[in-house]
């Protein structure tokens, strides 16, 4: 009979760490990058349906590298938790910190007290009403929530990724912009272009899943960006759009946003809370 | 602790189980208590001492779909409320009006808001319309032991229908019983306490492809005349510049009619009538 045989816990956490780093290193890169209206969220990912990027709340969005099932279930629980808070108590008070504390705490679980840590790494990036008010966690596999500002890359390479950005990040840039840095970034790392085994220097609109969280829009702010209206913004050169201009809707599947006409407070779960009752946002009766 | 305010202690196992896409068959097992088909039924009919919403119509027209609720609601013999919104966008390309108990209904709608929201985020895809409208079914079913005490919900589900095929109209109605039963309405429908008086007066205004101007009056036109015969269905009220509500769904998506749109038409409608009592 085999005895197990005793090891320090510093060396199982140490065993474990280098395990999911290992797991984690060998996807393709994400980056996470803030610009004047929001933030963008650019994955190289040539699946159009297996997202690395999605939608948590009206302002929240996600964005994870690593082993698909356990950050898409990481990401089915962050919805659930949203919709939940958001029900029972008011849409404003589903924020992205709480979310971010929920996924450190049950990732530093799932790392500590089983035997196969989650081989994941995880953003919840929230856009406030202004750049300053954006905000970006980066959660890692043993728990750890760091809050860091202007940009995050995860994944394979994540350094040299890093590294490019941080020389050509500037607060503030356009979309196009924004984008433009970003994807170089992720290009210099890539298999799939020159720097890897001589493709074409740039990963293209079908490598590449795109998508923001735009303040100017209401409610809902989460947006993908694909097809007919990426490739326009991936050849804009980096000249800087004008605001407003790189507006396409994306038509596989367009988030629900109030139309315009639609008096604030219409259109969102919230309006409810006041019984309905109140003349929410239209004429006060006027008794 | 009550599940729901995981975030402190991480979540919930229930959180990260796989099970599904909807919304409220995950409320079911994590915080059952937030359904409105959990609690338990009273014991007594309580209908007279709740508000109750009344009249919501709904009408077709060639671009997709009208409904509009009028504003009032009632308490017994008292009017509760003069200016209560009873039809809400339950997605971008569906609305729904409500008509009955007006706090369980208002609830239900919150709920179906996010069923709906939900499932997007998690699918990645919108429900087709039809499932739209079956899924309300089955909160309307849930809520049945209410219904009979007096507290029946009876909503009008109206969508633009984005797979309908080429020469089917768009615009598509739906209306319920308090048993759950799921009916597609033929070009307009009503319902609520003066929905009586609104068919008819729709039987009269409505044709088939009627442009957006002329369904938007005759669905106007039929809420006054609901409002004319039925005590418990507001009109037009121009001292507190009180107007139905009015939701227009088309290939663009749910927009609210301004205030000022659905005056306009009320006004003329006021005036014709006016004008022809002065005849007579």
């Amino acid at each position: 009979m085999t005895m197990p045989y005793y090891a320090s816990p510093e060396q199982l956490m140490r065993d474990k760490g280098e395990y999911a780093r290992k797991g984690i290193s060998r996807g393709r890169s994400v980056a996470v990058v803030t610009y004047a209206d929001g933030v963008l969220f650019i994955a190289e990912n040539p699946s159009s349906t297996l997202h690395k990027v999605g939608e948590l709340y009206d302002r929240i969005g996600f964005a994870a590298v690593g082993r698909y099932s356990e950050f898409e279930s990481l990401r089915v629980a962050g919805v659930r938790l949203a919709d939940v808070r958001g029900y029972s108590y008011n849409r404003r008070d589903v924020t992205g910190r709480v979310i971010a504390n929920a996924y450190a705490q049950t990732l530093g679980e799932i790392f500590t007290q089983q035997m196969k840590p989650y081989e994941v790494e995880l953003c919840v990036a929230e856009v406030g009403d202004t750049p300053e008010t954006d905000q970006l966690y980066r959660l890692t596999f043993d728990g750890s929530v760091v809050d860091e500002p202007d940009f995050i890359v995860m994944g394979g390479q994540a350094e040299t990724v890093s590294a490019h950005l941080r020389e050509h990040f500037l607060p503030g840039m356009g979309l196009a912009e924004a984008l433009r840095v970003g994807v170089q970034a992720l290009s210099a790392v890539s298999p799939a272009t020159s720097a890897g085994n001589g493709g074409p220097a740039l990963l293209s609109a079908e490598q590449l899943e795109v998508a923001v969280l735009d303040r100017r829009r209401p409610k809902r702010a989460f947006r993908r960006i694909t097809g007919a209206a990426l490739r326009p913004l991936l050849d804009s050169d980096g000249a800087d759009a004008p605001a407003g201009g790189e507006e396409p809707h994306t038509a596989a599947h367009a988030p629900s946003v109030p139309q315009p006409g639609t008096p604030p407070g219409l259109g969102e779960p919230s309006a409810p809370d006041s019984g309905g009752t109140a003349g929410s946002g239209g004429e006060a009766p006027t008794t | 602790m009550s599940e729901y305010s995981a975030g402190r202690s991480g979540f919930p196992p229930a959180y990260l189980d796989r099970v599904g896409s909807s919304f409220t068959d995950f409320l079911a097992t994590a915080a059952p208590d937030l359904l409105p088909g959990r609690r338990p039924v009273p014991q007594l009919p309580v209908g007279d001492v709740t508000p109750h919403g009344t009249t919501i119509v709904s009408v077709t027209y060639e671009g997709g779909v009208l409904m509009g609720g009028d504003r009032r609601a009632t308490m017994g013999n008292l009017i509760s409320s003069r200016d209560i919104e009873k039809v809400y966008p339950a997605d971008s390309y569906s609305v729904i009006g409500i008509a009955g108990a007006a706090g369980i209904a208002i609830e239900m709608v919150r709920l179906y808001q996010v069923e709906l929201e939900h499932y997007e985020k998690i699918e990645g895809l919108t429900l087709s319309l039809d499932g739209k409208a079956n899924r309300l079914a089955q909160m309307i079913r849930g809520n049945l032991g209410a219904a009979l005490q007096g507290l029946a919900v009876v909503p009008l589900f109206a969508g633009f229908d984005l797979d309908a095929a080429p020469g089917t109209p768009p615009g598509r109605i739906f209306s319920y019983d308090v048993t759950g039963g799921n009916y597609e309405e033929r070009g307009y429908a009503a319902v609520g306490s003066g929905s009586l008086f609104a068919r008819n007066s729709l039987k009269k205004t409505w044709r088939p492809n009627l442009d957006g101007g002329a369904a938007t009056r005759s669905l106007v036109e039929a809420l006054y005349d609901a409002a004319d015969d039925d005590s418990a269905t507001g009109g037009p009220d121009p001292v507190r510049r009180l107007y139905p509500i009015v939701y227009r769904v088309d290939a663009e998506g749910a927009v609210r009619l301004t205030d000022d749109e659905v005056a306009e038409v009320a006004h003329t409608i006021i005036d014709e009538r006016a004008a022809a009592e002065g005849q007579g």
